[in-house]
């Protein structure tokens, strides 16, 4: 399941929703929650705006989540990703894979914020105290 | 007609995010789209000349030889940094 909303979402609701998609079937559930950082490449970050491509960004989103259940054994996954205006300490996506066996729930998770970062059409652009800046690919991933 | 969409600093940089412009007489790919474009001024010729954009045709990321028809969506883009 794939969401791109600019709401809020609590992590530990939708893992209890994934909880239940996977009906007794899951061993585990692995979840990645990326937040707002206050201080970026050392300058204070007092606002951040996330662009996307609507329609090419939910297309993106679920062809990671297909490649993911093809490599792994998966009952269930979720990706959600914010868009808008958010601030420090705000969540700005969440992924999880729920599987018979944590390894291949640990593998899935990463692979699909990895893929995500690198694969699907969001963009941060960081408020500054002095202006705003596009923030640059990060390329130790 | 054919729907542009310019995305993120490359959309700040062209002022503007999105147009429908008729597909230009033997345009039919999207190397010589991109070059069509960039003759519009120098502006335009600098903004699209940076080798780091991706393309993306109907939403789905492409490299310069594809084939480009009336009715297509194109999209040019800064690499991603979402997540």
């Amino acid at each position: 399941m794939i969401r791109v909303q600019t709401d809020d979402f609590d992590p530990g609701n939708e893992l209890e929703q994934l909880r239940s998609r996977s009906a007794g079937q899951a061993g585990a559930i692995v979840s990645f929650t990326g937040l707002v950082r206050d201080l970026n490449a050392g300058e204070s970050v007092s606002q951040m705006t996330l662009e996307h491509y609507p329609g090419m960004t939910e297309k993106a989103l679920a062809k990671i989540e297909q490649a993911a259940s093809e490599q792994w054994d998966l009952t269930a996954t979720l990706i959600i990703h914010r868009v808008g205006l958010l601030a420090p300490n705000d969540h700005i996506v969440f992924v999880a894979a729920a599987s018979p066996h944590r390894k291949q729930a640990f593998r899935a998770c990463e692979y699909m914020i990895d893929y995500l970062k690198t694969q699907a059409p969001f963009w941060k652009k960081e408020t500054l105290q002095d202006g705003t800046r596009w923030v640059e690919p990060d390329v130790s991933v | 007609m054919i729907q542009l969409r310019y995305f993120a600093s490359l959309r700040e940089s062209l002022g503007i995010g999105e147009e429908q412009i008729e597909l230009p007489d033997g345009i039919h790919d999207l190397g010589a789209l991109t070059h069509w474009l960039q003759n519009r001024d120098t502006n335009w010729e600098s903004a699209l000349a940076d080798r780091r954009l991706h393309v993306a045709v109907n939403q789905e990321i492409v490299n310069a030889d594809a084939r480009i028809m009336d009715g297509d969506e194109v999209a040019w883009f800064p690499p991603v940094t979402g997540g």
